[in-house]
């Protein structure tokens, strides 16, 4: 009984997803507001130096972003030692 | 570990791939690529020093103290680089105009000087020790742990 409701329902929810995404997603590379990309384009490399705009964008318009991203780096890693020192310590006081 | 001539085929190849990936993190601010990017591929190089050599014999050469220290380091230069502009902004780029990587290249497409973006190049370097320290260290535990036997403090 469960499969044939799964059946029944999985296409129903799957032709929903992709006629929602292909019906509501926005068309590719036409932004609402180009403001922002049109200053950072027109802009970026006498402000920030870089001949890579995108590199201007992720180290100095958006350096905090940057930030975040190399605290998730440095979590992870402290993450990965801690819980592999924790077994060692588990393993030796057992 | 594996047998001799991928030992020596890898011994080579190292050099290569941390001198490409040398060349992504200092030119991250002319070309595509950057601190994570090149940082990664010399990662890659970890990686396959990891697979030739077993893990106990990368031990002897990498410690996680040293990688410990290195990611630190690297995020600490970070930070400080961002704090260092708060005069104007945090990261703000002090940098440009000024004798030190301050060059202004023209806007539009032009051949690229090496010399140019300010901050930039240095947390390029900054991320990219941070992530090659970060990542390798992440491998070489978990290639011990799997292998039975854990870091050395």
């Amino acid at each position: 009984m469960r499969k044939v409701v799964g059946l029944i329902v999985l296409p129903v929810v799957i032709a929903f997803l992709v006629s929602g995404m292909l019906l509501l997603i926005h068309p590719f590379g036409y932004p609402d507001a180009s403001d922002m990309d049109d200053y950072i384009i027109q802009n970026a490399q006498e402000e920030t130096g870089s001949n890579n705009v995108v590199t201007s964008v992720v180290f100095d318009y958006r350096g905090f972003d940057t930030l975040g991203e190399a605290t998730i780096l440095f979590t992870a890693v402290t993450g990965v030692l801690l819980l592999l020192r924790t077994e060692k310590r588990r393993r030796e006081g057992s | 570990m594996l047998s001799k001539i991928v030992r020596t085929v890898t011994n080579e190849f190292m050099l290569f791939i941390v001198v490409f990936g040398l060349y992504i993190i200092a030119h991250g601010h002319l070309t595509p690529g950057g601190g994570f990017q090149g940082g990664a591929v010399i990662v890659s190089g970890v990686v396959m020093l990891l697979v030739a050599f077993n893990s106990q014999e990368l031990k002897k050469t990498l410690s996680e103290r040293v990688l410990s220290i290195m990611e630190s380091t690297g995020a600490l230069i970070f930070i400080a680089l961002a704090f260092a502009g708060i005069g104007a902004a945090f990261f703000y780029n002090f940098l440009v105009g000024t004798p030190i990587l301050g060059r202004i290249p023209a806007t539009g497409p032009n051949p690229g000087d090496i010399w140019t973006g300010g901050v930039i190049p240095l947390m390029n370097l900054a991320v990219g020790l941070k992530v090659v320290a970060g990542l390798s260290a992440v491998v070489l535990a978990l290639a011990l742990f799997s292998s039975g036997e854990e870091m050395e403090e």
